[in-house]
């Protein structure tokens, strides 16, 4: 045990020397969380709206006034023509427009209900369509309200009732307001937890092969397969104080709350983090370079992660063929797992099958590896 | 007693190529002896240390090191083994104290029992305890790996080219560390591409394609030498080898440090004298000089090497 503690307090030296890969493997995450909390949303925000209105109507000044109160909408101004709402368009100044006809006032109390036009900006559809919805349903809420204050007021016969009620009555589940960090969060822990332990792992063991290191070491009496566990326990230390991290920037700065049960959540991350350790440890046993390691990690790993783990397409939407391939990607289960329990808050026999899934893959990996290394430089 | 015996030891790297090496018969090594390896670049030195510790197994034969064969009882021989490859493979982050605590833990040694061993070498390193071994200058960082590999008081020990790429004062300390270690009874076996250090071990083995051309103490070797040796000197130096190359009666003609070496053929009666007079006259050679001299073993390499 001596020399494996020996080992072990090596790796460490060898990390905190190298101050700036460090420094990239602490600091990566945080840039990455920052920029895809703030910077890269896909979340619509200040979309500038102008309204174009027929007569002068009270209750359309006050609609936009609470259009202008929501965080995604700002409102520009009123046109008066739709030449110009359109002109605005053109130029930009207003990316969406609010459209009432002549009579809408008085349209909206008639059996037949009132129409009103909204109008978007559909080059990018994403982005349209979802400015869309969020203002179809401020104006719904907001009439639902008015029809409601006159009901109240007095007794109005029933086929009023039918029509202004009639509403799709959208729920956004576990994700209400549709915050693109519920989604990128399991992702990026999925990403950042790979890149760490597979590919830190598998440069570290073929560096020593290639720095000839490797050769004074399996001269010693020590076990290779003490070798590789021992650089394995500083990355995984590392990658739990990264876990960490993640963690408080998501709890802290990004304010998605842990719906599920924090223990679970942590178990499932650690699974994956030894599971990662493990491919680290059989790309190592198999490749002599540095250069090869990375590639490997970096190409193979993880543009599949990133492809074909549901973090930037849903795998169902996908060929057949390319969805078989997705299974056997780790980070698809563990981000599917995460979500589970951290956005939907189910409990842990929900996420069996992954957990299930996960401990097989490392389990797998690690067999793989060990009849892979050799003690011999041939 | 026999500390290693190798008993014809064959190893090929892919197919199609000449065999890196190709020992045929056996050669046994006692115990306590300094035993040096010769040869140039690609002789297959290296590849033979890694087959003696057990790095590389071979394609045939076997190698037994005090007692313990190199394939089936790997483990045991890397727990008396003491081995310094080739070329630096210590851990350039780390400081030379915690590279040499490293390596004596690995081996479940700690650094106070067996310091007197390396007692010797490690005090020219003391005052550089805290440099990182990647600092050193190349003599420095050869005594490291030499304590390194002597940590845990190895009973063989084999050194892969410890002088290459280190200065004349520091080869000749290694050297003298070397016959203290060989003085404490343990085996060593060290290669070089140097042949005036060779003559400072016990035995010799010269080395070429794989194959030993010869395995003697040096001097046994050189008294075998059995062909007139001529040394000569002419103000033209470039000119003057290919000239002699043009003598009926000389064999072989080589660079040897200032001066030309040449060999007579066998039966040869031209004297020294002659020789001079042919270049001085024939060739139109300045300050020509023309001595017998004896052999080193660089000359006995080259002339095995031809009959190889």
């Amino acid at each position: 045990m001596k020399e494996f503690f020996a080992f072990v307090k090596k790796e460490f030296l060898h990390i905190f020397r190298d101050t700036r890969t460090l420094l990239v493997l602490i600091g990566l995450p945080t840039v990455l969380i920052v920029l895809f909390g703030f910077a890269i949303s896909t979340e619509i925000r200040n979309v500038n709206v102008g309204l174009f209105s027929a007569d002068a109507d009270d209750s359309v000044e006050r609609l936009m006034r609470k259009i202008d109160q929501s965080e995604y909408f700002t409102y520009v101004g009123r046109f008066n023509t739709e030449e110009d709402v359109d002109e605005a368009m053109r130029r930009g100044v207003i990316d969406a427009a609010v459209m009432f006809g002549s009579g809408f006032s008085s349209a909206l109390y008639s059996p037949e209900g009132a129409e009103v036009f909204i109008a978007a900006d559909a080059t990018n559809p994403n982005n349209a369509s979802m400015e869309i919805m969020y203002l179809s349903g401020i104006i719904a809420e907001y009439f639902k309200d008015d029809i409601s204050a006159i009901h109240a007021a007095g007794p109005q016969d029933g086929s009023v009732t039918a029509s202004g009620m009639l509403q799709p009555n959208l729920h956004m589940l576990y994700n209400p307001q549709l915050k693109s960090s519920y989604n990128f969060v399991p992702g990026i822990m999925g990403l950042i937890l790979m890149l760490i332990c597979s590919l830190m792992t598998s440069v570290s063991i073929v560096r020593e092969k290639e720095s000839g290191s490797m050769e004074v070491l399996l001269v010693s009496p020590i076990r290779p397969i003490n070798i590789v566990l021992a650089k394995m326990i500083p990355y995984f230390v590392i990658a739990c104080v990264v876990l960490v991290n993640i963690l408080l920037l998501t709890i802290f700065v990004l304010k998605v709350p842990i719906a599920g049960s924090f223990f679970w959540m942590i178990l499932v991350s650690v699974i994956y983090i030894i599971l990662s350790l493990g491919i680290g440890m059989l790309v190592s046993s198999l490749v002599r370079t540095q250069i090869i390691a990375t590639l490997i990690c970096g190409m193979i790993f993880l543009v599949p992660v990133m492809m074909f783990s549901g973090m930037l397409y849903p795998i169902e939407s996908m060929p057949v063929a390319l969805q078989w391939f997705a299974q056997i990607i780790p980070a698809k289960w563990f981000i599917e797992a995460i979500r589970k329990i951290m956005i939907e808050g189910v409990p842990v026999r929900y996420v069996t099958v992954e957990i299930l899934i996960m401990t097989a893959m490392a389990v797998a990996v690690f067999t793989a590896a060990v009849i892979k290394f050799k003690d011999k430089l041939d | 007693m026999d500390s290693i015996v190798i008993h014809s030891l064959k190893k090929t790297y892919g197919k199609g190529q000449p065999p890196a090496v190709d020992i045929r018969g056996d050669l046994c090594i006692s115990k306590g002896e300094l035993f040096g390896i010769i040869g140039p670049d690609g002789a297959g030195k290296t590849t033979l240390f890694r087959m003696l510790a057990t790095l590389v197994s071979p394609d045939s034969g076997t190698a037994v090191l005090e007692g313990y064969d190199v394939m089936a009882d790997y483990r045991k021989i890397r727990t008396i083994l003491g081995y310094m490859p080739g070329r630096f493979s210590l851990y350039s982050d780390l400081s030379v104290r915690e590279n040499l605590e490293f390596f004596a833990s690995v081996f479940g040694k700690d650094l106070e029992s067996n310091y007197g061993l390396i007692e010797n070498i490690y005090c020219r390193l003391k005052p550089f305890e805290r440099r990182k071994a990647g600092k050193l200058s190349g003599g420095m960082k050869q005594k490291l790996a030499l304590c390194c590999s002597l940590i845990h008081s190895p009973s063989i020990l084999f050194l892969d080219e410890p002088t290459t790429g280190v200065d004349p004062s520091s080869r000749r300390e290694l050297w003298e560390n070397l016959a203290q270690l060989k003085a404490s009874g343990m085996t060593i076996v060290v290669s070089t591409a140097y042949m005036d250090e060779a003559c400072r071990c016990d035995r010799v083995g010269m080395m070429k394609s794989g194959r030993f051309l010869t395995v003697d103490s040096p001097e046994r070797i050189i008294s075998g030498f059995d062909r007139r040796l001529v040394s000569v000197k002419s103000d033209e130096m470039f000119r003057l080898l290919h000239d002699l190359r043009g003598i009926g009666d000389v064999d072989r003609c080589y660079t040897f440090g200032e001066t030309h070496h040449l060999t007579l053929k066998p039966g040869s009666r031209m004297t020294v004298r002659e020789i001079g007079s042919v270049l001085a006259g024939k060739y139109g050679h300045k300050g020509v000089s023309v001595a017998e001299t004896d052999a080193t073993l660089e000359d006995c390499y080259m002339n095995l090497e031809e009959k190889l």
